[in-house]
């Protein structure tokens, strides 16, 4: 610390003497290569000696801390160092462990759900946590009202229950959460309406994490202020007083400067091994490397990946998250010659998957074959593959019949998607395969948002390039997305499949379940309704010294098991 | 004078009147909604509807821009979609962090671009004038950003004499009672708190300074010579005064004019150009809030940004305007025998 201050105090008299002198040191510096090993990982201020920080480099700031509210990631990222839901993913993965529940049961109709929760816990404030505590979570999320029951406010209890106690808007299904009971002083019973098995993985979602009660009543939790046109948080619980049972407790929050969290001394399980967590909002991705290097930050999430190779060269770490993308073609097959399913595949054969990949994606990215990443249960190794043929595309096309192979093909421009770095590459690449097998391509760019998302989404593009980032590990979350229910999208309709992804949704037992949508899979591939080409693997970077992080392809990261060595 | 001033604060009504109803037609103009942004790329069309029905996006903009002035007149610039607090909050929590490094970064401009032009001018065709329009040169052209990436690089990647971003080391915490993080050092009893804070300013003020530094340079050398070959100059020198009290009672006086004006329409450069020195040393200013708000289409937020800063500049013009009226008092009749009948 002391050496760092004092090199600073003779760097701020040079850096006063002017902006000519400092151009020139500037110069002089590029010469002197001894002076950056000294210098690197310790120029933000040094390290306190025993005093473990870890500072981590975010995108954004949070929103607000309170995950019902939330569903941007560097939101959710505070949620799970702070709070605790009753189940959780593995680390790395998507398979369900416990948390805050050690077992739970569905009775034999799907609709009962009993948890036994685990003993001795408390949350920050020192109140225990209980059954009537997870019920009043509940309860709380279930009878949200007014701006509250806005898609954009509680964006994942919508997608996993659909609505609320009292609906304030007709559009709203009925809700898939119909009461819970404390049925003991640690065993909760949920009971649902229907039968869901997405019900137990979206569990794993921040928006499901218990708080203390007492916390949420005390500082407002439920005041959102304002008019139904500009809704506001007024309360002070999701911007001072978060308060969970996780491994970290709630400091200090300057927005858009840093978010403070310290060790939990109390908790349950084995307690964090840094002090002191912080979140350090970067939004500029070059910014963020610079930090690291600088030794601002001591490690960042999203890393650019033309920065990759750089940083491993320099002795970075480069961890990798599990693909939990896809990025895909899509056939609107309401349109010649797409409603032709040879046609459908003599495209699948004539395109180049592996060379897009290794053209325009980081390092990590593989060739997709299904409508899910690997990491995701109820994946098929056994679907129909389409491997690079050009030869037998022509014959599929010849045997089809058709004649007239003009294809308006649509890509978003000025975008960049974790599934499709440059979509214009992607395009490129795609209607060259295309033309070499006898296509014509009419290659229409529009910007993302509205033109080519409402064209793509609504039917009005013939073949189009989208993909899907998966909000949590489910793969209700991706093929039933896509096609559960009839779609404009594709203007494809299967009844046995769709009536395989509901049963497959009702299923209880996860053994059943990913039998269930192994199968979907195969009949997705036999249809093709889209080709998936390709998934990536989004990048994060540590400097050497900081161990222990694994990351999730569900973003469900657990900042406690990272130990931090000073920076040498 | 007062006369003047107040025909000046008049006419700014129809100046940011006509603003705010160009900013919200050009917000409004920008491609997708804010719903969409919101909500993700695979919202419903009903939720999407939903939303535009609740803050009201569908409705004519005509409409909603009379809303937006008659709220704004009442100091209440709206809510934020992505932060969800009043923006007239978000702004003033922000701007301490922006007015600290504009101030830094002007006085640097300020000095160091007066000195090096005067300097430049009375050293006329040797080579520190040619060094100083070289540099004034390459000073202007340079983007903020490149400039910001490379003083990054050499000084704090490299060197590692400077922090590379925010406000403050992550590792100190304390309290702040202004905002203005120099200050509140030395306010909380903390001198290294209010060092650290320092540091962090000097990248960012100098890249954010060299624009306008480049520009005061130029403007002074130009104006010094100009002014030096006036008759009364040379008289003075005739009549053997110390050639120190030549310079300051009359090359410099008559010099500064120009420099004054520039100097005014500098502020407004500044505010500008610390959007993208803020993005560059993720220094949480407004500017950086700006570029979020943009990316997510938070209308109120960039709306009341714009403004802000549109009624900064044109007060900021008005004060040159009045400081220019007391330097040379020509300025002021002339505007006061201007208007009335129409001019000359």
């Amino acid at each position: 610390m002391r050496s760092t201050t004092r090199r600073a105090v003779r760097a701020t008299r040079l850096g006063a003497v002017g902006v000519a002198a400092a151009l020139v040191l500037a110069a002089c510096a590029g010469d002197s290569g001894t002076s950056t090993d000294d210098a690197s990982g310790e120029a933000g201020g040094g390290e306190g000696g025993g005093e473990e920080v870890l500072v981590f480099g975010a995108s954004a700031d949070p929103v607000v801390i309170d995950g019902a509210y939330v569903s941007d990631g560097e939101s959710l990222r505070v949620v799970r160092s702070i709070f605790e839901g009753l189940v959780t993913t593995e680390p790395g993965g998507t398979e369900i462990v416990p948390q805050l529940a050690t077992e739970w049961e569905a009775s034999d109709d799907g609709l009962e759900w009993t948890f036994q929760l685990r003993e001795g816990v408390t949350f920050h404030d020192g109140e225990p946590f209980d059954a009537e505590a997870v019920c009043y979570n509940f309860d709380r999320w279930y009878n949200f009202s007014g701006i509250q029951q806005s898609g954009n406010v509680s964006y994942y209890w919508q997608t996993v229950m659909g609505g609320y106690a009292e609906n304030e808007d007709e559009s709203l299904p009925e809700s898939l959460y119909a009461s819970c009971e404390a049925t003991g002083d640690l065993e909760a019973t949920i009971t649902l309406t229907r039968p869901s098995s997405t019900f137990l993985s979206a569990l794993s979602l921040p928006a499901f994490s218990i708080a203390s009660p007492a916390a949420l009543e005390e500082y407002g939790a439920d005041e959102i202020g304002g008019s139904a046109e500009e809704p506001q948080f007024t309360g002070t619980y999701g911007t001072e007083h978060p308060t969970g049972t996780g491994p970290f407790q709630f400091e200090s929050w300057e927005r858009g400067s840093q978010l403070v969290l310290s060790r939990n001394d109390d908790y349950w399980g084995d307690p964090a091994i840094v002090q002191t967590l912080v979140f350090r909002p970067i939004a500029d991705g070059p910014a963020r490397r610079q930090a690291l290097e600088s030794g601002g930050i001591d490690g960042y999430d999203l890393v650019d990946p033309a920065d990759v190779q750089a940083l491993e060269d320099a002795g970075y770490q480069i961890l990798r998250r599990p693909a939990f993308n896809v990025g895909y073609i899509g056939f609107q097959q309401t349109t010649p010659p797409l409603d032709n399913p040879q046609i459908r595949q003599a495209i699948a054969h004539a395109i180049d998957r592996e060379n897009i990949i290794s053209t325009n994606y980081p390092e990590g990215s593989t060739v997709a074959t299904q409508f899910m990443p690997e990491s995701v249960f109820g994946y098929a190794e056994d679907v129909t593959t389409y491997d690079y043929d050009p030869e037998r595309a022509r014959q599929l096309i010849e045997e089809s019949g058709v004649t007239d192979l003009t294809i308006d093909f649509w890509y978003p421009t000025e975008v960049s998607r974790p599934y499709m770095p440059d979509p214009t590459a992607n395009f490129q690449l795609i209607a060259e395969d295309l033309e070499a097998v006898g296509f014509t391509v009419n290659p229409i760019g529009a910007p993302w948002n509205p033109d080519f998302l409402d064209a793509a989404l609504s039917g009005g593009a013939p073949m189009y390039l989208l993909g899907w980032t998966g909000d949590f590990g489910d793969p209700d979350n991706f093929v039933g997305t896509f096609f559960q229910a009839e779609s404009p999208e594709w203007g494809y309709d299967n009844p046995e499949l769709r009536d395989l992804l509901n049963q497959a949704e009702a299923e209880t037992d996860e053994d059943a379940r990913a039998e269930l949508y192994q199968e979907a899979n195969r009949i997705i591939m036999d249809d093709l309704p889209g080709l998936p080409y390709a998934s990536t693997e989004p990048a994060l970077a540590f400097r050497p010294g900081v161990e222990g992080f694994v990351p999730s392809p569900v973003q469900n990261e657990d900042f406690a098991v990272v130990s931090v060595e000073p920076a040498e | 004078m007062l006369r003047f001033v107040v025909r000046r604060l008049l006419l700014l009504v129809p100046i940011l009147l006509g603003l705010s109803l160009l900013l919200f037609a050009w917000v409004r103009a920008l491609p997708g909604g804010p719903a969409q942004a919101l909500l993700g790329e695979r919202a419903t069309p009903e939720a999407v509807a939903r939303l535009n029905e609740l803050y009201g996006f569908d409705r004519p903009v005509l409409e909603q821009y009379a809303a937006y002035m008659g709220r704004v007149l009442q100091g209440d610039l709206g809510v934020s979609t992505t932060t969800r607090r009043p923006v007239s909050e978000e702004l003033a929590r922000l701007f301490p962090a922006t007015i600290e490094l504009t101030v830094f970064a002007l006085v640097i401009a300020v000095t160091l671009g007066i000195a090096l032009g005067y300097v430049a001018a009375r050293r006329h065709l040797t080579w520190v004038d040619s060094g100083a329009v070289l540099f004034s040169l390459i000073g202007v052209t340079i983007p903020v950003f490149v400039l910001g990436y490379i003083l990054k690089y050499a000084f704090s990647v490299r060197l590692g004499w400077f922090p590379d971003s925010g406000r403050q080391d992550p590792r100190i915490f304390t309290d702040h009672p202004t905002g203005f993080y120099v200050l509140d050092g030395f306010l909380v009893g903390r001198p290294d708190v209010a060092w650290d804070a320092f540091l962090h300013l000097v990248l960012p003020a100098v890249a954010l300074a060299t624009i306008p530094l480049a520009i005061i340079a130029r403007i002074t050398r130009a104006s010094v010579l100009d002014v030096v070959g006036e008759d009364y100059v040379r008289t003075a020198d005739a009549k053997g005064l110390a050639a120190s009290t030549v310079n300051r009672r009359h090359v410099l006086r008559n010099a500064m004019l120009p420099v004054v004006t520039i100097i005014g329409l500098q502020v407004g450069l500044l505010l500008a150009g610390a959007v993208l020195t803020e993005t560059v040393f993720a220094f949480p200013g407004v500017g950086s809030f700006l570029v979020d708000a943009i990316t997510n289409r938070d209308y109120a937020v960039v709306q009341g940004f714009i403004l802000v800063i549109a009624v900064i500049v044109v007060v900021t013009n008005l004060l040159v305007d009045i400081a220019y009226g007391l330097i040379d008092p020509r300025i002021r009749a002339a505007t006061m025998s201007a208007s009335p009948s129409g001019g000359h």
